[in-house]
């Protein structure tokens, strides 16, 4: 293993009996025993976390929307591997801009083994509808509340069990800066995965008559795209009168992203891909964005 | 299972759901968020506005906050004025010092004159003069501008810029993009997916490079630093300098806004979206970090990829300037020959070739120019110090104060760069529009030119 600069792990926590090995692995061309997706709203730290846990230098930056594909890389952790994906930050997973839609493809299609939604802890109200629709979307959550040393700056205390029990998936306190509580994520990361953790997702159900409706669509849907992991969301939106779900749906649009995504995940979960690994916008970050304009020739 | 069916089926359930219903769903999950928020966050101090809100009525107050913005771009650039022009010095007399050894141990040693010439005379020329026209401004500019983005200032100028392109019938977060194009237009060009409206963002692409990048910068600087500034108190020097520097970023912005205002008035016709942005927290940068980067990553980069140019491009040049042709070489042949079109735009011969010659990166347009001026046997000696190059171009070659400012504004408006043009063609997928993006900004670069040196021509001025 050659990268091996952690920033958590000391010596005094070989001793602990808690202690986990969580190895960077970069970009390590290997096979990967899990896929991990990070979403959240912009500048609540994604990046952070991720160059935390990957020791890449994916660029991180001070302004909402600076990650606008997706970014992936790997680590080790309890000898599972992982590959983590980074989503471009979003406030909601239903409007089309292209950011948006990468995230909401990935979660949506890439089947990702567990989904870690990175919150700001001092604006938790309005990072909440996000992990609301991300847990719409799929049960293997776990939400990672970050920047708490920013909520203790500004005089906040934030009770994360309480948030666990309200929203029925794990969440943990986080200062992705500092690496505070990365081993606690991680762990519950693996605990949900493994089903160690069962969540139950608080999921708004509507009316009996919508949650009939809402039936009725279902098996209609997976009979047109069999294999299609989400097809109790796509019936919502679709009572929704979502445009872009529609369009997907009657273009073959959706057949086409599902087997996509299926296939580059049985290709990504051996071999990490390369290209759109750092095409992150931030000034300083130019040089490794021209860099992937080269390698994706 | 048809896809129609099923987009029926879900239409007639839906108008058999009572009307609102995905609303008080919605409703009910801001409720539900507002509450779980209520419970779990408690706020230990009373100070509901805290630091950060104070600053911000004040960065991003209709009065303050533009002269602000301007006020910290001006001391950026006067901070990179006043300390590159001692370091560039240094630098220079010390490569070019190399050089001279290079080139005696290359003659002692019994080398051809041709391989001594094509190494020493062009390539490492080439290479020379890059690195001490280009590294110095870098390593201030960068680490200065990199402090303000981490700091978190960026969305507060989109703040304040956001009624502008409003105006021009562009999206707001244009500002965002156009900011990331100081820094490099191709990344700019990329950044423009955080735009929502397909229309909005092609605007966003076709004028972003009228903000200089990182690699035009040095040019400006240098431009600036050695004519304009040339003819002030030596006292002033940095401070107009800098002043001037300022001004031709200002102009890029306003050409910026023209060219949206146009684009959505004629090709990309349409009214501005709304759109929410959210002014992240102030954090104290990481200072190591923000030199780490911007050092290593940055100005490494930039540098590397401009001598990639340089080298051959240095080695092009010799060879054009040692085929002779009776009396004259190439090099002058050609200069001569384009010197009529480049009058005309208040430039000259050497400067266009040049321009062409760094076609791929060009950035490296003065630099170039340098070498054209000397491998034609237009300037003996590399000069080493700002009043020197003033002195050769000046008296040596005929530059005059227009001469100056056109190679600036040109510098300014002249087509993206190799690079930013492939990432326009990927970015649209569409040959049409990475061809505008071109034909534009040259187009606009020839007629500004054009314009000011016909004016300053018939006012007397040059």
């Amino acid at each position: 293993m050659t990268n091996t600069k952690t920033v958590l792990p000391t010596e005094h926590c070989e001793t602990c009996p808690a202690f986990t090995q969580l190895e960077q692995m970069g970009i390590k061309v290997g096979d990967f025993d899990r896929v991990v997706a990070l979403a959240g709203n912009p500048n609540t730290g994604k990046s952070t976390l991720f160059n935390a846990l990957t020791g890449l230098k994916q660029h991180t930056g001070n302004w909402p929307g600076k990650t606008v594909t997706r970014a992936e890389g790997g680590f080790e952790f309890n000898k599972m591997r992982y590959k983590l994906v980074d989503l471009p930050g979003t406030y909601s997973l239903l409007s089309a801009s292209q950011d948006e839609e990468v995230a909401r493809d990935f979660i949506l299609f890439g089947q990702p083994s567990c989904t870690i939604v990175v919150c700001d802890a001092t604006s938790l109200e309005r990072n909440l509808n996000l992990v609301m629709q991300v847990m719409e979307i799929t049960e293997n959550v776990v939400i990672a509340v970050n920047l708490m040393d920013e909520a203790k700056r500004k005089g906040l205390e934030v009770d994360a069990r309480s948030l666990s029990r309200d929203l029925g998936v794990p969440a943990i306190a986080i200062t992705a800066r500092t690496g505070d509580g990365i081993h606690t994520l991680l762990g519950a990361v693996s605990d949900v995965i493994e089903g160690k953790i069962e969540t139950k997702p608080l999921r708004v159900n509507g009316t009996p008559e919508f949650q009939k409706a809402v039936n009725e669509l279902v098996p209609m849907i997976e009979q047109m795209a069999p294999g299609i992991p989400n097809a109790r969301w796509l019936a919502i939106r679709l009572l929704d009168g979502d445009a872009r779900v529609q369009k997907a749906l009657s273009t073959g649009e959706l057949g086409d992203i599902v087997s996509r995504q299926q296939r580059a995940d049985v290709k990504f979960s051996g071999k990490m891909s390369v290209e759109g690994r750092q095409i992150t916008i931030r000034l300083r970050s130019s040089q490794e964005h021209l860099g992937d304009i080269h390698k994706e020739k | 299972m048809e896809a129609n069916e099923i987009l029926a089926k879900a239409e007639s359930l839906r108008n058999g759901l009572s009307t609102g219903f995905r609303d008080e769903i919605v409703k009910s999950l801001y409720t539900e968020a507002e509450n779980i928020a209520k419970r779990a966050v408690k706020s230990t101090s009373n100070k509901k506005y805290d630091f950060d809100q104070k600053i911000d009525r004040l960065v991003t107050s209709p009065y303050a906050g533009l002269p602000i913005m301007l006020l910290l771009l001006s001391l950026i650039i006067w901070l990179t004025v006043s300390g590159a022009n001692v370091v560039s010095g240094w630098i220079a007399v010390v490569l070019f010092g190399i050089g001279d050894y290079g080139r005696a141990l290359f003659n002692q040693i019994g080398m051809p004159w041709w391989i001594t010439g094509f190494i020493w005379d062009g390539v490492y020329l080439g290479l020379a003069w890059v690195v001490s026209v280009m590294l110095p401004p870098m390593m201030i500019f960068f680490p200065a501008f990199t402090f303000l983005e981490d700091l978190g200032y960026l969305p507060r100028v989109a703040f304040n810029m956001d009624w502008l392109f409003k105006k021009t019938g562009a999206h707001g977060k244009q500002s965002l993009t156009m900011a990331m194009g100081f820094g490099c237009n191709a990344a700019g060009v990329i950044a423009t997916r955080v735009i929502d409206s397909p229309r909005e963002r092609l605007i966003a692409i076709l004028t972003n490079n009228f903000v200089p990048c990182n690699g035009r910068f040095p040019t400006l600087i240098m431009l600036a630093t050695v004519f304009v500034a040339a003819s002030f108190p030596p006292a002033l020097t940095s401070l107009v300098a800098a002043g001037t520097v300022v001004g031709v970023v200002l102009i890029g912005v306003m050409f910026t806004f023209i060219a949206s205002w146009i684009l959505s008035r004629t090709v990309l016709k349409g009214e501005a979206s709304a759109f929410t942005l959210e002014l992240p927290p102030y954090r104290r940068p990481n200072i190591s970090r923000i030199l780490y980067t911007s050092i290593i990553d940055r100005t490494i980069f930039v540098l590397w990829r401009a001598m990639q140019t340089a080298a051959p491009a240095g080695a092009l040049i010799w060879v054009l300037a040692n085929i002779h042709l009776g009396d004259s070489n190439l090099a002058r042949i050609i200069a001569d020959w384009l010197n009529p079109f480049g009058l005309l735009l208040g430039l000259d011969g050497v400067i266009l070739l040049a321009y062409i010659i760094a076609i791929p990166a060009n950035e490296i347009v003065v630099p170039t120019m340098m070498m054209v001026y000397m491998g034609a046997g237009m300037m003996i000696n590399g000069p080493t110090s700002s009043t020197e190059i003033f002195d050769l171009l000046v008296n040596g070659n005929g530059w005059t104060m227009l001469t100056a400012v056109n190679l600036m504004l040109f510098a300014l408006l002249h087509n993206p760069c190799a690079t930013t043009i492939m990432t326009i063609y990927k970015e649209t997928k569409s040959l049409k529009w990475a061809t505008l993006s071109v034909v534009m900004t040259l187009g606009t670069a020839f007629i500004v030119t054009f314009l000011t040196a016909t004016i300053a021509r018939l006012l007397g001025w040059a």
